[in-house]
């Protein structure tokens, strides 16, 4: 997905905030950052981290500084094999407007030597937001891997993937219900972005979503399932 | 066949408290690490299997009334898992063989599992 057309698809359905998140990788978020300039979205930092439960989670970011600072340990963390493009496909850093930077040469694709606990810590150290990814799913899914929500770290906000209904997800797993819940896009693809959620906020920014998150002063996020 | 057995012969690292490992008695194994695979299908009283090293296994265990945990790779357990398990009494070990050849020799010890009892 090059950036400026995730910006341009991204407005065009109606989005106003997206957040970057490439598996176990961020070389590519100031791209579409500076692709959105003077545009109306908000481009927030992330990352889609497998950890070694091969749980995927997102880590939300305010700013690229502190997702830099994260990066730094996930790199460390990984594996130190090199992609194979044959097999895993490329790995491409591309600037504002998509043209080529380089190519990741460290394998994206595998776990990250931190539990989730671990990861969890790091995140909320650095001020980010975690977020496990598309629990419901076979692969990867947190309740697949860890059979239900583990109750050792505080899990506030749960993703769910867009194929399952908003109204049955807590009927289909009931151990959800008491979270906040979300719904993924998990957009590998232009024709794949969401705007699932709908956010009331008062501006739109990491903070507020915080709040929304949390229910906090108004705030709050409803899930669309059609959109 | 009791537990001590199976500790001797595959030189398995105790990482809870011990216990009378000869008392107990595993009717059966079972090898996943998808921890909603095993509350599905893992048979009571079971060995089982895995990589997965993440403190949810503790309960996955309790709530099945597993004979022991066997964690492969040298994958290791944080303190709050040894300390969670040692709590339900659960025995944890470990071992640094893959979980294909920990199966494979717990099945020539004679642990077979045709039969499981719950399912």
């Amino acid at each position: 997905m090059i950036p400026p057309l995730i910006v341009e698809e991204s407005i065009a359905r109606g989005i106003g905030i997206i957040a970057i998140t490439d598996h176990n990788a961020t070389a590519n978020i100031q791209a579409v950052q500076k692709a959105a300039e003077g545009k109306p979205l908000l481009v927030l930092p992330g990352m889609e981290l497998q950890t070694s439960e091969e749980v995927h989670s997102l880590c939300i970011f305010e700013k690229l500084a502190q997702i830099e600072e994260f990066q730094k340990i996930i790199s460390h963390a990984l594996p130190h094999i090199s992609n194979q493009p044959a097999h895993f496909g490329e790995q491409f850093v591309v600037d504002e407007t998509g043209e080529f930077i380089r190519r990741e040469e460290q394998l994206l694709i595998v776990s990250a030597d931190l539990t989730l606990s671990q990861a969890w810590k790091y995140v909320i150290e650095l001020g980010g937001l975690f977020i496990p990814a598309h629990v419901n799913r076979k692969a990867f899914g947190l309740l697949e891997n860890l059979g239900f929500v583990p109750q050792d770290i505080p899990l506030h906000t749960l993703e769910i993937s867009r194929h399952l209904p908003a109204n049955e997800a807590t009927i289909k797993f009931p151990q959800l219900s008491g979270h906040t819940l979300i719904k993924g896009g998990d957009a590998h693809r232009l024709e794949e972005l969401g705007g699932f959620n709908e956010f009331w906020l008062a501006s739109p920014s990491f903070n507020e979503i915080k709040a929304a998150l949390k229910g906090l002063d108004g705030r709050k996020v409803i899930i669309r399932d059609s959109i | 066949m009791n537990l001590q057995t199976m500790i001797d012969s595959l030189h398995l690292k105790p990482l809870t408290e011990p216990k009378d490992y000869q008392a107990i008695l595993p009717t059966c194994g079972y090898a996943s690490d998808l921890l909603s695979c095993v509350m599905a299908g893992a048979a009571h009283q079971s060995v089982w299997v895995t990589l997965q090293a993440h403190i949810n296994i503790v309960a996955v265990a309790s709530l099945l009334d597993l004979s022991a945990i066997i964690i492969t790779e040298d994958a290791q357990p944080d303190a709050a898992t040894i300390a969670k398990a040692n709590e339900e009494g659960i025995n944890i070990f470990s071992i640094n063989e893959p979980t294909f050849s920990v199966v494979g020799k717990l099945w020539e010890l004679g642990l077979h599992c045709q039969q499981p009892n719950n399912t």
